[in-house]
Formats: structure tokens, C-alpha cells, sequence
């Protein structure tokens, strides 16, 4: 881990759907400016732990958490934290582009509207397409509706939309599963130019995408006693060239189970 | 058992792999028995089979690329590939030296009086000997098995010092041998190259089975 505070922490993590475990006992430090992957097997709790980080299990009412989230030392979980504030904070892009049915303008200026933002909504529009490298190819049809765009455009519009109220981390959820793999490749480009000034957490079937994009890596494990627990956190180039341990082995080169 | 298909053709790259190392065996063997009995007819074949040496190394070469290119390797399967991959180069290395002990043969003729100094000989079977356990420690991931062809190095290097020692000495008291001791010289050298790629060899195994480049030194036994 680099010499730096983690910006997220999980302590003893559990989430459990009514009486049933989705992630087990997760003890994960997330560094900063960094992008960090998050593989493993369907169902092993992979998207549930990603939730976690900004509380959007909360929308699934059997959904319940135990242990810990710090974010830089704050405990997600507290009793006195709104989940609303928590997500402007800690962005998230989802796995199918979900723009608004709004104009191009419109999903991005939507956040700092309802932020109650006081400044130039035209310089957060612009600065934010920017940044999601999508502003050469929309600048002159920002009033256009963000349905005619491309499913690749889409997905930057939407990364575009979560930085419009600035946050700190980004999360995504297998961001590119529904993108073809040049639209996907450009994905992939902007997160490594964005982790310079977020923290990006993703969640990815696809274990080239992990070792191309990503600093570190988790590999989360689902077994017949246990599921959703982390068997394996290390640096990418590490964890794709020589895991530790012989279940990551086992996943990463195609011979689970 | 998921990718099969790519189990087996890992293997059967592997097993390619040794067979390029029984040919470089064999041209070690056969250069060093032209020399001894100056025998031209076995030099050239030696000469001449380096070519199917090279293609074969390209032939796994190639293999590996497309390996690689399709079937995206990681961790084992990556280390693995990358090792065939070295592992091919050295051997045709090793080729090319048998290679240079044959045209030696042929530039000495047949009817060199000098004899063929015996340190040479022991030297070829140390550095086959260490060609042999390096790839049976491929085969076998045996870590301990590498170190030691990596240990059996540094006695080919003083066989080595001790051979170039005995050929000056020669040289300095009958100074009409020293064509031949040249000759001798060169072949001396070749083969401590050899030894040298079979250590190389052993070295990629350190790599196959623990991931790190370089001598692999276990941990101190506290026993």
C-alpha cells in the first residue's frame, strides 16, 4: 500500500440480506488517488461490498451491515450521517449507462441543482465533460437528448454527471460490461487519468480490464461455509503475475472450481 | 476441468521444449566426439543440424506468441510462457556453441597432432550434466534442483580458469601450439557459455515456481 492514509476502510464487514451473507468479516484499506479493483466469482458478494462504500444497501431494505466503513476515519454507519451527503461524496457509475431521459446539459447540471449549487452551472458542465473526455464530441449539442448518444458516450455522460457534485471516490460497478471494447478501452483510459484526483473503486468480471486499469486488486471468494470473504489484496502487478494464494491462482487463470 | 484445451497445449509446449533440449544435448555430445576423434564427417552434421535447432526454437517461439495473444495467460500460465520462451532462446544458444565446436573441429582438419586437452572433456559433461538437471527441474518445479545447477556453475567457471591456465602454460613451453591451443581456447570457452545457459535456465525455473527473477535463496532454516 502506498505511504498514504487509506481514503476507505472496511473493519469487520458483513452484510447479510434478511438472515443471508453476502460478505463475510471484510477488513479492506482502499488507497488514495488509486484505483482499486475488486474480482471474484459471481455472486461472491463482489457488488454487495461495493454498496457498502456509499451506502446504497440501504435502499434494499433486508439488506443489513455489520463491522465498519471509514471514510478518512468516519464511520459510514454512524448514527448521524446522512447517506444522501455520503454520495455526493462518494460517487457511483452503474453497470448499464443510466442518463437521465434529460438533455446532455441537463444530467450533468442535475446534481449541483439539487446541491443547491450557487455558482456557474455553464463551468461545472463544461469542467465535467471535460474531465470525463466527453466535451470535443458534445460541445455543440449540449441541449441534444443524452438518449442519442452512444452507449460508450452515455457511460462518460454518466461519469460526467457523478463529477459534477465533486466527489472524492468513485465507484463503479462492472462500468463497461455493456460497452463494445474500444468504447470500454476509452473507459478504462479515463479512469487512469481521473484516479489522479479520485479514489475509484471497481467491480469487474473481466480480469484483464483488473490488471490493465487497476493498482490493487481484491479477490473475494464465495465457498460452501463462507461467502463473500477476501482471500487475496495486493498490488496488481503482483496479484496477476504471482498470487499468494493458490485460490486466486486458480481464479485468475481460468481453473476455478 | 475448465480451459483444457490450454492445459494440454501448455504441455504439449513443454514437452516440445525438452525435445529442443535433447537435440542441443545431442550436438553438445557430437561436437565434443568430432573434436576428440577429429572426426570432420560428425563435425559438419553438427554444423548442419543447427539449423533445425533454430527453427525449432522458432517454431516454439511462435507457439508462444500465439499462446499469449489468445489465450491471455496470467500468474502460472504467463510465468510459465514467459519461461518457454527464455528457456527456447537459451537452448539455441546452446546450439549455436556445439555449433562453434564443430566448425573449430573443421578448421582444425584431421590430422592435428595436438591432443585434445581432457579438462575440455570434463568440462562438457559438467555443463551437460547441468543442461539435463536444469530441464528435469522445469519439469519437475523443483527449486532445489535449480540451485544447485546454479551452485554447479561456479565449478565449471574454475574448471574453466584451470583449463585456460594449463593452455598458456602449454603455449609458453611449445610455441608451435599455439594455433591449436588457440583453437583449444575458444572451445574452452564455449563450453563455460554453455554452463553459463544452463544456469540461465534454472534461473527462469526459480521464476516459474516462485515468481521472482533472479536466485531464488530459501529461507534460513532456523533448525
Amino acid at each position: 500500500m502506498q505511504n498514504q492514509e487509506p481514503i476507505l476502510q472496511t473493519r469487520g464487514l458483513s452484510v447479510y440480506y434478511d438472515t443471508k451473507k453476502a460478505v463475510t468479516d471484510v477488513d479492506l484499506d482502499v488507497a488514495r488517488n488509486r484505483i482499486t479493483a475488486i474480482i471474484g466469482p459471481s455472486g461472491c458478494g463482489k457488488s454487495t461490498l461495493l454498496r457498502c462504500f456509499n451506502r446504497m444497501n440501504d435502499l434494499i431494505p433486508s439488506a443489513r451491515v455489520e463491522g465498519q466503513v471509514l471514510f478518512d476515519g468516519l464511520d459510514l454507519y454512524g448514527h448521524d450521517v446522512d447517506p444522501t451527503e455520503i454520495r455526493y461524496e462518494i460517487g457511483m457509475v452503474f453497470q448499464r449507462p443510466n442518463p437521465f431521459p434529460k438533455s446532455i446539459y441537463d444530467n450533468v447540471a442535475f446534481g449541483p441543482r439539487i446541491n443547491g449549487f450557487d455558482g456557474s452551472i455553464d463551468e461545472v458542465v463544461e469542467k465535467s465533460l471535460v474531465r470525463a473526455a466527453l466535451w470535443d464530441e458534445v460541445k455543440d449539442r449540449l441541449k441534444a437528448s443524452a438518449l442519442s448518444l452512444s452507449g460508450g458516450q452515455q457511460q462518460r455522460l454518466c461519469i460526467a454527471r457523478a463529477l459534477a457534485v465533486e466527489p472524492r471516490v468513485i465507484l463503479m460497478d462492472e462500468p463497461c460490461s455493456a460497452l463494445d471494447p474500444i468504447a470500454a478501452l476509452a473507459i478504462e483510459e479515463l479512469m487512469r487519468e481521473l484516479s489522479e484526483d479520485y479514489s475509484i473503486i471497481i467491480v469487474t468480471h473481466n480480469m484483464q480490464q483488473a490488471a490493465r486499469v487497476s493498482h490493487y486488486t481484491a479477490f473475494l471468494m464465495v465457498e460452501e461455509a463462507r461467502v463473500g470473504f477476501l482471500v487475496e489484496f495486493g498490488e496488481s502487478r503482483q496479484i496477476f503475475t504471482n498470487p499468494e494464494d493458490e485460490r486466486t491462482e486458480a481464479y485468475i487463470t481460468g481453473r476455478f472450481g | 476441468m475448465v480451459r483444457a484445451d490450454f492445459d494440454r497445449r501448455l504441455e504439449d509446449l513443454e514437452a516440445e521444449l525438452l525435445g529442443l533440449g535433447e537435440m542441443v544435448e545431442k550436438a553438445i555430445l557430437k561436437s565434443m566426439d568430432a573434436l576428440k576423434r577429429r572426426d570432420l564427417a560428425i563435425a559438419y552434421e553438427v554444423v548442419a543440424e543447427d539449423d533445425l535447432i533454430d527453427e525449432k526454437r522458432f517454431e516454439l517461439e511462435e507457439k508462444c506468441i500465439n499462446l499469449i495473444a489468445t489465450q491471455q495467460p496470467l500468474a502460472i500460465d504467463l510465468r510459465t510462457l514467459l519461461a518457454v520462451l527464455h528457456i527456447a532462446v537459451e537452448l539455441e544458444r546452446m546450439g549455436d556453441y556445439a555449433e562453434g565446436i564443430g566448425k573449430i573441429c573443421m578448421i582444425i582438419g584431421d590430422d592435428e597432432p595436438a591432443e585434445t586437452p581432457q579438462k575440455l572433456d570434463q568440462m562438457a559433461s559438467m555443463g551437460l550434466a547441468m543442461l539435463q538437471r536444469s530441464l528435469k527441474s522445469l519439469m519437475d518445479r523443483d527449486t532445489d534442483l535449480a540451485n544447485d545447477v546454479w551452485d554447479s556453475d561456479d565449478e565449471v567457471d574454475a574448471l574453466y580458469a584451470s583449463v585456460c591456465h594449463d593452455i598458456f602454460v602449454e603455449m609458453g613451453q611449445n610455441p608451435k601450439s599455439i594455433e591449436a591451443a588457440t583453437h583449444f581456447l575458444w572451445v574452452a570457452h564455449d563450453l563455460e557459455r554453455i554452463a553459463d545457459r544452463a544456469t540461465n535456465i534454472a534461473e527462469r525455473v526459480i521464476f516459474v515456481v516462485t515468481g521472482r527473477i533472479g536466485r531464488y535463496k530459501p529461507p534460513e532454516s532456523t533448525g
